[in-house]
């Protein structure tokens, strides 16, 4: 069972690297965004040290909710999803290690981008720290739940636009944790509870959204 | 009104937990129950609005722009007991497969979004002049607000999929992810209100209550309940009529 | 045992697809559903697969439903579809190999094995976007030589896109899959050979 779980994040990672620009757009879409900003409010540096953990992780989020697509509708089109719903091993090991080889290719790369960024907004070491851990923890939930709405869009009209309208809600307490522990680092009250927050909302959604995602996967092969 | 109203293969009259699943018997049962439902609605509204607006003392803090209340706080209320309901039907749509429940789940949806809708409204009334501002991001409007977006989720895919069924149960397991998420949505934004430096703001509390505002409050609840009940069972009478137009007990009732 | 299904009920919209499809396929036997276009045939082929579930009736395999033995069901079945469940980006036999169709695990050995005996011998190594219609045919259905353990095929149309030549291994390929114990569920336009099939017809009933 694992070993075929293995296989199926090499065989996503074999894919991603032989289409790199699936996985590269939508890291380009985060910078671009970051940029943006600054050209909108002002370089005023102290403003834009104070927005900016809010703006990088709506960035993320956004970017997230672009890269969802190659979750699931690339293989729903060839027909490689519903083998996978025929497999001996639970769905939901095998929904899992999609989502891991997802991370792999899409969150992990924001957090190697997150020190560029930091440098754009004027974020110190300790703000450029608290930021990364957030993201550490956030980035992999934002692809949990993405899957859920990436799932049930399945076979629904409306694409992107959809699965925003879907996930947005769902991704606000992630939001407010983690732009939150930076401020709260900043102000000296101590980002150690938003931190453990994201900890435990990462540990939900490990062990709560497989079930959802494999029930609306099913639904969408009715 | 024609045959056996509950119908179970051996033709016994019989109630059982599955009787009103069949979509036949749910059609019958909701006609009987919509008038008076509305009844009990309108009445129970006309009520409580003239205990509310008339009756009611005025507010020595607020003044009369306080009334607003007994709208803003019942749909308030009602947004969230829809959404409960919602979910409810949803789950008991997937587990046990009944197309009714389903039904009756995305019957709620419009309803609840329009409840939300107006307790962002009345909210907004209530706001400009007690706050001076049409809008503050006090932790409960913002709440209402993102349960709206929940709403709107909810049925934006379900329009999004072509067939019916197969849209019911896609929302359904939204309903319910949006349910388990709502705690820990309401939560983080009660927080992230408090957080923040600055005057903890708040939209203003409801005055203490007065035992006639408390009646025309509890009124306006049991209105918008009854409401609520009979127009989802009114949407729901009409989904069950495109999903099952062409069957045999519909068209003997049409003729 | 066998796979059994019994009173199955399918309906698409207002429309009843079929009503009332029942059978028992016993180890050694083919069955080949026939009708025309839109008779349900798809669907009843993903329903006895678990993915489309009927509005009435039940699927077994070896007496149990196939809803509440999942894993062990889909350990003993191959089913090809319409649509062939190939990456395009990945080489044939990446695809086979590496795959993870259905839960299969095959070595890279087997895999080309099993390509160049349907004579893909040299397509093993491109991506199969490059390859034609009839070529990823083949790469799909390469599948059956490689999972001895799976008994119950159920396949959609395996003889599409096919070449006469193809098509006549196939179905020595199936023959020889019955001879040795298999079952076998397929819908074809084209005589698939197998003198020993019984037949379902859909759509004749209401």
């Amino acid at each position: 069972m694992l070993k075929m779980a293995r296989q199926l994040v090499q065989r996503d990672l074999l894919l991603a690297l032989r289409r790199r620009s699936d996985a590269l757009l939508p890291l380009a879409f985060f910078l671009v965004t970051t940029t943006l900003f600054p050209l909108a409010i002002g370089p005023d540096s102290i403003l834009l040290r104070s927005v900016a953990p809010g703006i990088v992780w709506v960035a993320a989020l956004l970017a997230s909710l672009l890269g969802l697509q190659r979750l699931f509708a690339d293989d729903h089109a060839d027909g490689s999803l519903e083998q996978m719903l025929l497999a001996p091993q639970p769905l939901e090991i095998l929904v899992l290690a999609k989502i891991l080889a997802h991370w792999l290719t899409s969150g992990l790369p924001l957090l190697l981008l997150a020190p560029l960024v930091a440098l754009q907004y004027g974020l110190d070491a300790q703000a450029l720290g608290v930021l990364w851990l957030g993201l550490l923890l956030g980035t992999p939930v934002l692809s949990l739940l993405g899957s859920i709405g990436a799932a049930l869009a399945l076979g629904a009209r409306g694409g992107s636009v959809l699965v925003a309208l879907i996930l947005m809600p769902l991704y606000i307490p992630l939001l407010i944790l983690g732009s939150s522990a930076v401020v709260a680092a900043g102000d000296g009250t101590g980002s150690a509870p938003h931190l453990m927050l994201l900890g435990a909302l990462l540990a939900g959604s490990l062990a709560a959204t497989p079930w959802a995602t494999v029930a609306a996967l099913r639904i969408a092969h009715e | 009104m024609d045959q056996p109203y509950y119908s179970v293969s051996s033709g016994a009259r019989r109630l059982t937990l599955f009787t009103f699943a069949s979509p036949r018997n749910f059609y019958h049962l909701a006609g009987r129950l919509i008038p008076w439902f509305t009844a009990l609605g309108v009445l129970a509204g006309l009520a409580g609005l003239a205990i509310g607006l008339l009756v009611a003392p005025t507010d020595f803090q607020q003044g009369d722009a306080y009334r607003v209340i007994f709208v803003h706080v019942p749909a308030a209320w009602m947004s969230m007991l829809v959404y409960i309901a919602m979910a409810g039907w949803a789950a008991v749509g997937l587990a046990w497969r009944t197309g009714v429940s389903s039904i009756m789940a995305s019957a709620l949806a419009p309803t609840g979004a329009l409840f939300t809708f107006l307790a962002l409204w009345t909210g907004a009334l209530w706001g400009k002049p007690t706050w001076g501002a049409w809008w503050v991001w006090d932790a409960r409007l913002t709440s209402e607000l993102i349960l709206l977006f929940l709403y709107l989720g909810y049925m934006g895919l379900h329009a999004s999929i072509a067939d019916p069924r197969r849209a019911d149960r896609a929302a359904a397991v939204l309903a319910l992810v949006g349910a388990v998420n709502v705690p820990i949505i309401y939560f983080s934004v009660y927080w992230w209100n408090t957080l923040h430096q600055g005057p903890s703001v708040t939209l203003g509390n409801a005055p203490s209550m007065a035992p006639e505002m408390l009646a025309a409050m509890l009124l306006m609840v049991a209105a918008f309940w009854c409401y609520g009940i009979a127009v989802a069972l009114r949407r729901a009478r009409c989904i069950v009529l495109e999903l099952h137009g062409s069957a045999a007990w519909l068209r003997r009732r049409i003729k | 045992m066998g796979l059994s299904c019994h009173q199955l009920t399918c309906r698409r919209g207002r429309s009843t697809l079929f009503s009332g499809v029942s059978f028992v396929l016993q180890p050694g036997e083919a069955l080949w559903v026939q009708g025309r276009n839109g008779s349900g045939k798809t669907t009843l082929l993903r329903s006895l697969c678990g993915l489309a579930l009927p509005d009435r009736g039940a699927v077994h395999w070896e007496g149990k439903p196939i809803l509440a033995t999942r894993s062990d069901y889909h350990a003993h079945l191959l089913h090809i579809g319409h649509a062939d469940g190939l990456k395009q980006d990945l080489l044939a036999w990446e695809n086979l190999a590496l795959g993870g169709l259905s839960g299969s695990q095959s070595s890279r050995e087997d895999a080309e094995r099993a390509l160049a005996e349907l004579g893909l011998k040299a397509e093993a190594q491109r991506p199969v976007r490059l390859l034609s219609q009839g070529q990823r045919k083949r790469v799909a259905l390469a599948r059956m030589l490689l999972e001895p353990a799976r008994r119950l095929w159920i396949l959609d149309e395996p003889l599409a896109a096919l070449d006469q030549a193809t098509a006549a291994q196939v179905g020595g390929i199936l023959q020889a899959h019955c001879e040795r114990g298999g079952m076998l569920v397929l819908t074809t336009h084209q005589d698939p050979a197998l003198p020993g099939a019984r037949r379902l017809q859909l759509g004749a009933e209401c």
